[in-house]
């Protein structure tokens, strides 16, 4: 196994790579220029010389160049000199949004905390409440636990996200007035009452989110369990006396995971990746309005550094499914 | 003659009429095959018997601003909406395209993700570079690519197979070309199970040739996730398509599919509730009856559950 | 406690503090905390970095011109004593000089004063070459910038200028500290994170976090100019979202006290209104919702680098008739009425405002459906073979009328499209991608500037008040088209030697009356003489206030936030 986990990490370099360069030439061969949201009274002479001073005119070569030595040497310098106050990277120029000329990283930092908390916790909620749903749906096949839980998540599968936001929004912040309708970013929870707002503004966003993960995760989880429940070896597990509690949460549940365990390494990079449509709503402005701001302002090295980490993660989370794989069902090999 | 002849013979007993036989005692599945063709018929059969134009607009203003937003009555079964156009008209127009590209885009992502999902899971050989693909594309990020597809392929296609089909084919492939990658890494999840199981490594041993090992062992068995991964992606299809049309790569703006009607109807929520409540219903109809046919199929076709 | 009550919290406190003291006797930071909404974020304070509106907009609360354009669209001083004009001495009279005169007495945010020196430095800051100065076509045809003392700056033209206000006039041209700044001049201002965000300036507040794209908060600045103001002691700049989520905030749920560009449907706008918690406002300036006509032939037929190019005049458009009937057939009261309601106007002229400047032509107020039939009759389009569409000569008159993704639009389309039908003209609707419509991406067919169809609706504003710029764009050089990598400003692609020696009258004259009436010709020949642009809707800026927030005066000629200082708790 450890020879197979270190043959992927090395494969994994010029896999990824690969794939910048790709998205590079793909955000930059996309229709839009970084001057689309400059006013149209701005003459053209002026825009040039706002796309020759971010460098935007440069040769794409010039500039996917450029961003591999910023990424791979320029960034990881200043962070060792945050840490070790040295002084490697020497004023060199760090990967720089064109939109709002901050370093990618000093954004992504900024953002981070609230696309974890919201959209993270959001995702552990979706997980937590889909596997038990999806193992007693299978369990009860057709019981009218089953076949509600069917309705609700096909109507939840149904109805996007950009409906049940706002729909949220009408009920329980305007009708209601419980929730807030707008993520405050500049909360710190330091005490009793700053953490009680953090959980009011979180609830709505995590709500939509955690519904929206559960409905995928529990119809993997029901559909494996009730292909392993019929199985042979659950005859015999049965057949020798074991508890059912035993059978289904031990055999049946160990068997069926590795579907589960796909989607879930699958969804995972995407909390990174935010919600985009969750964090408009809300205005939670986390990394997804960010990569979504950037591609609609042709913010090529944002556009560029957040996909990039985003490919990182996932082929990070697809050696980890293969792993699990491995441990669920030991007959799986690598080598 | 040949065919009369033909039932005289006592027919041998065939596989596909045990399915539809054990098909046919899931309730589940004949209500959601009754609601499908409903719905198939209320878009097919619809405009011939409700013959409005869907994109009528009263060109009299003062007539115009009297039919805005009328709730459902006898000349507006399911109202107007806020240019007066009658809604009935527009999802029955809406729903041939939404159920079509529901369909298609998804057939096309499941069989895209089913083939390199076992291919890869089976084949030790194509598991790196398949799967390394599949890493690619869900890295990459999904309205670029989606824009460079359109601009890339909109006009040939326009060319070559008329305006509508080909932006119908474009929708569709677009939409089929960047849905697949889940079901392609949950098959080979599954596959390289499977491949370590009995009934397989017995197959092996006596000589199967791949391609009859893929079709009689591999794919009856993974067909379960396979049919998750198709009901939820009718829907995500049906609501793609409309992401795109508001991206100006889809239908012309005045084309009413489902989810631009649900989309559109958002804004008018709080005052037109039922705005969004024909598409969103329409939709999740779809899903369902999806749904249903196809738990009932997958306990048809397993010969374990058949006949019990 | 849940959040609203929190919020109700804040402000009871700072009732309690203040007491029932009237507003004009209001004392700084006494209000407590106002909270912005723009759905479009901030992403940086400083407007010469990113000419975006919202970044305008924001940087105004920080960073101050010399003058700014109030309400009405009138001139006010900022930094300085008077508005220099020919009379009092202030501008030369050859026109070609005016001199501004410092307030004394001004202070920086950081307490150091402010002098003629720090102008001359945003001067140069913006004229530098390598520095990519969004507004450097402020600073056009200026040939110095002098200190001719601490508290007098002097600006020399290279030829007299009939309308100097260009330079540190408005929002969009601050003027920034020296001492600030002084190291970020040419390429190194894109590094400059730190002075791009909090900037030390002359304005009521102060940057005291800065989260790019999504939220600025400001404290009143202690050194501002008015000992009593501003009245708030903290100001919450957020961004996110879209316009009927922004309204909903001030409107509906009260989380927000201002929320700017709140164009919402009509029947939005009163739901919203009922709500009884804030108010719509709207101003109007001077801008137009439109249909631009293409003169020339946009067809996909023509190789590429011909379409939509002079020698290829358009076979139907190229017919002042066809293109006067197009606008005959519009309803503009009832696109009004569906699009914008109290947020627009019929209108037809392209200058609607100032009123010195807005020709007196409103015959395109009443649609005439039958007038245009006949119109296109005249011109030679008969429905010849009975399907309800005109044709001349074998060719079907069928016109490609595209925009941008905007529910407005769409409906506006639609309707359009209805009209058009009406009087036999087949139309095919297009709808794209803003960022890529507007985006003016060479590489891409899809832009305004290609205008690869018929007619487009879209609209143009033009900062501040004189639209000699703004008329400038239609001459023929500037037409759009591969040799100038499709950067054009002229759209229709208008070639009229009448029009442009209008302009070149124009340029030389600076009577204020005398302006006015070229103006107004050159509107009419783009308008009701000439159907080059089929102006449809006068476009008021809407926006959303709290009924708890005194003080606001929509102002459409400048920023939305200019007397951020006289805004104050309503108790």
């Amino acid at each position: 196994m450890l020879t197979f986990v270190i043959r992927r990490l090395l494969l994994a370099i010029p896999t990824l790579l690969l794939i910048s360069l790709v998205i590079f030439l793909l955000v930059d061969l996309a229709p839009g220029s970084p001057m689309s949201e400059i006013p149209r009274t701005v003459p053209p002479e002026v825009r040039e010389r706002m796309m020759q001073a971010m460098g935007a005119n440069e040769p794409v070569v010039v500039r996917y160049l450029l961003w591999l030595r910023q990424f791979f040497l320029v960034e990881p310098a200043y962070v060792i000199d945050s840490l070790m106050g040295t002084n490697l990277a020497g004023g060199a120029q760090r990967v720089l949004s064109w939109q709002s000329r901050m370093p990618v990283f000093d954004i992504i930092a900024q953002r981070l905390p609230q696309t974890l908390t919201v959209i993270g916790s959001a995702y552990l909620v979706g997980v937590l409440i889909a596997l038990p749903i999806g193992i007693y749906s299978a369990y009860r096949q057709y019981s009218w636990f089953d076949q509600l839980g069917t309705f609700v998540t096909m109507v939840g599968s149904s109805v996007p996200t950009f409906f049940t936001g706002v729909l949220l929004i009408i009920v329980f912040s305007v009708n209601l007035g419980w929730f807030p309708s707008i993520y405050d970013t500049t909360l710190e929870v330091t005490d009793w009452a700053s953490f009680k707002m953090q959980i009011m503004q979180m609830a709505l966003p995590v709500t939509m989110l955690a519904l929206h993960n559960a409905t995928e995760i529990s119809r993997y989880m029901r559909s494996s369990m009730l292909e392993n429940l019929g199985q042979d070896y659950v005859r015999t597990a049965r057949a020798k006396g074991m508890s059912e509690r035993v059978v289904v949460l031990k055999h049946v549940l160990r068997n069926s995971l590795i579907p589960v365990v796909t989607v879930i390494a699958l969804g995972i990079p995407t909390i990174f990746g935010g919600a985009i449509i969750a964090e408009q709503v809300f205005k939670v402005n986390g990394l997804g309005t960010a990569l979504i701001g950037a591609i609609n302002a042709s913010d090529l090295p944002t556009v560029q550094t957040l996909t990039f980490i985003f490919a990182v993660l996932i082929v990070f989370f697809n050696l980890v499914a293969d792993i699990l794989y491995g441990i669920l069902d030991p007959r799986i090999r690598y080598d | 003659m040949t065919e009369t002849a033909a039932t005289l013979i006592e027919k041998p007993r065939s596989q596909w009429r045990d399915v539809w036989i054990q098909f046919r005692t899931h309730g589940g599945a004949l209500a959601g095959m009754v609601v499908f063709l409903t719905l198939i018929a209320f878009v097919t059969v619809g405009p011939l018997v409700w013959t409005v134009d869907p994109s009528y607009v009263n060109p009299d203003a003062a007539r115009m601003i009297m039919t805005r937003n009328k709730p459902p009555s006898l000349d507006w079964p399911l109202g107007t909406d806020q240019l007066g156009r009658d809604m009935l008209a527009r999802m029955m127009a809406g729903g041939r395209v939404s159920i079509a590209v529901g369909l298609v885009a998804m057939s096309i992502a499941i069989v895209l993700g089913t083939t390199v999902g076992v291919l890869a899971g089976l084949f030790k050989r194509l598991d790196g570079p398949l799967m390394r693909l599949t890493d690619l594309v869900l890295a990459l990020p999904l309205l670029p690519l989606l824009l460079v597809m359109v601009f890339l392929f909109r006009d040939a296609l326009g060319r070559a197979l008329g305006s509508e089909t080909g932006t119908f084919v474009l929708i569709v492939s677009a939409i089929g070309a960047t849905s697949w990658m889940q079901a392609a890494r949950i098959v080979r999840g599954e596959v390289l199970a499977l491949k370590e199981r009995e009934f397989v490594l017995a197959a092996r041993s006596i000589g199967t040739p791949p391609r009859r090992m893929i079709l009689r062992h591999i794919l009856p068995n993974v067909i379960s996730p396979v049919m998750v991964a198709a009901t939820l992606g009718i829907a995500s299809a049906i609501i793609t398509e409309s992401a795109l049309s508001f991206l100006g790569l889809g239908f012309p703006p005045d084309f009413p599919t489902w989810g631009r009607l649900l989309f559109e109807g958002v804004d008018y929520m709080q005052l037109y509730p039922e705005r969004v409540l024909w598409p969103g219903l329409a939709i999740s109809l779809t899903v369902l009856s999806v749904n249903y046919i196809g738990d009932g199929l997958r306990d048809a076709l397993d010969p374990r559950i058949r006949g019990r | 406690m849940n959040f609203r009550t929190a919020l109700l919290g804040t402000t009871a406190a700072a009732t309690a503090f203040i007491g029932l003291a009237p507003a004009a006797h209001a004392q700084r930071a006494a209000d407590g905390n106002v909270k912005i909404l723009y759905f479009q974020a901030v992403s940086v304070m400083n407007p010469y970095m990113s000419s975006g509106t919202k970044d305008v907009h924001g940087s105004s609360l920080v960073i101050e011109p010399l003058a700014g354009f109030d309400e009405k669209g009138g001139l006010v001083p900022r930094l300085v004593t008077e508005i220099p004009s020919v009379e009092n001495g202030g501008i030369s009279k050859d026109l070609t000089t005016i001199t501004w005169k410092l307030t004394p007495g001004l202070k920086w945010s950081d307490g150091t004063p402010v002098t003629a020196d720090d102008a001359v430095f945003t001067y140069e800051y913006c004229t530098n070459a390598d520095m990519g100065c969004s507004q450097a076509a402020r600073f056009q045809g200026i040939k110095t910038v002098e200190a001719t003392d601490p508290q007098t700056i002097k600006i020399t033209f290279t030829t007299p200028k009939p309308n100097p206000f260009s330079a540190f006039v408005g929002a969009a041209s601050p003027v920034l500290q020296r001492a600030q700044f002084k190291d970020c001049v040419g390429a190194a201002a894109q590094t400059c994170t730190e002075q791009n965000t909090k900037p030390v300036g002359t304005g009521p507040f102060t940057v005291t976090d800065f989260k790019v794209n999504d939220v600025v908060q400001l404290a009143a600045n202690a050194n501002y100019r008015d000992p009593a103001k501003p009245a708030f002691a903290t100001v919450t700049l957020k961004g996110g979202g879209d316009a009927r989520a922004s309204a909903r905030a001030v409107m509906e749920t009260g989380e927000f006290d201002y929320a700017w560009n709140t164009q919402i449907n009509p029947e939005f706008q009163a739901q919203l209104a009922a709500g009884g918690k804030g108010e719509l406002i709207s101003a109007f300036s001077n801008n137009v919702e439109r249909i631009e006509l293409n003169l020339t032939d946009p067809s996909p037929d023509l190789p590429e680098g011909e379409r939509s190019q002079i020698k290829n005049p358009h076979p139907i458009l190229s017919d002042v008739r066809v293109r006067r009937a197009l606008s005959m057939a519009m309803d503009r009261q009832l696109l009004v009425d569906v699009g914008y309601g109290a947020a627009g106007k019929p209108t037809c002229n392209v200058i609607p405002a100032p009123e010195i400047y807005a020709s007196p032509n409103t015959n395109c107020h009443v649609q005439d459906i039958e007038g245009a039939k006949a119109l296109l009759e005249e011109a030679g389009w008969t429905d010849s073979n009975g399907d309800g569409i005109r044709d001349k000569d074998g060719k079907k008159l069928s016109l490609l009328f595209q925009t941008s993704v905007n529910a407005v639009r769409q409906d506006f389309q639609a309707l359009v499209k209805g009209w058009w039908t009406q009087i036999g003209v087949e139309t095919e609707l297009k709808a794209i991608e803003p960022s890529v419509f507007f985006g003016g991406d060479p590489g891409t067919p899809d832009t305004y500037q290609r205008f690869y169809a018929e007619a487009q609706l879209d609209t143009l504003d033009y900062d501040g008040t004189d639209p000699e710029a703004y008329l400038g764009q239609y001459v023929c050089a500037n037409v759009p088209g591969p040799g100038n990598g499709w950067r054009g400003t002229n759209i229709n692609r208008l070639c009229d030697p009448a029009y442009e020696k209008l302009l070149a009258d124009l340029s030389k004259t600076a009577d204020l009356n005398e302006r006015a009436k070229i103006i107004i010709s050159m509107n009419d020949l783009l308008t009701k003489d000439g159907y080059v642009s089929i102006p449809l809707v006068d476009r008021a800026r809407l926006s959303a206030k709290s009924k708890t927030l005194g003080g606001v005066v929509l102002n459409a000629w400048d920023s939305e936030l200019w007397n951020a200082s006289d805004w104050y708790r309503i108790k």
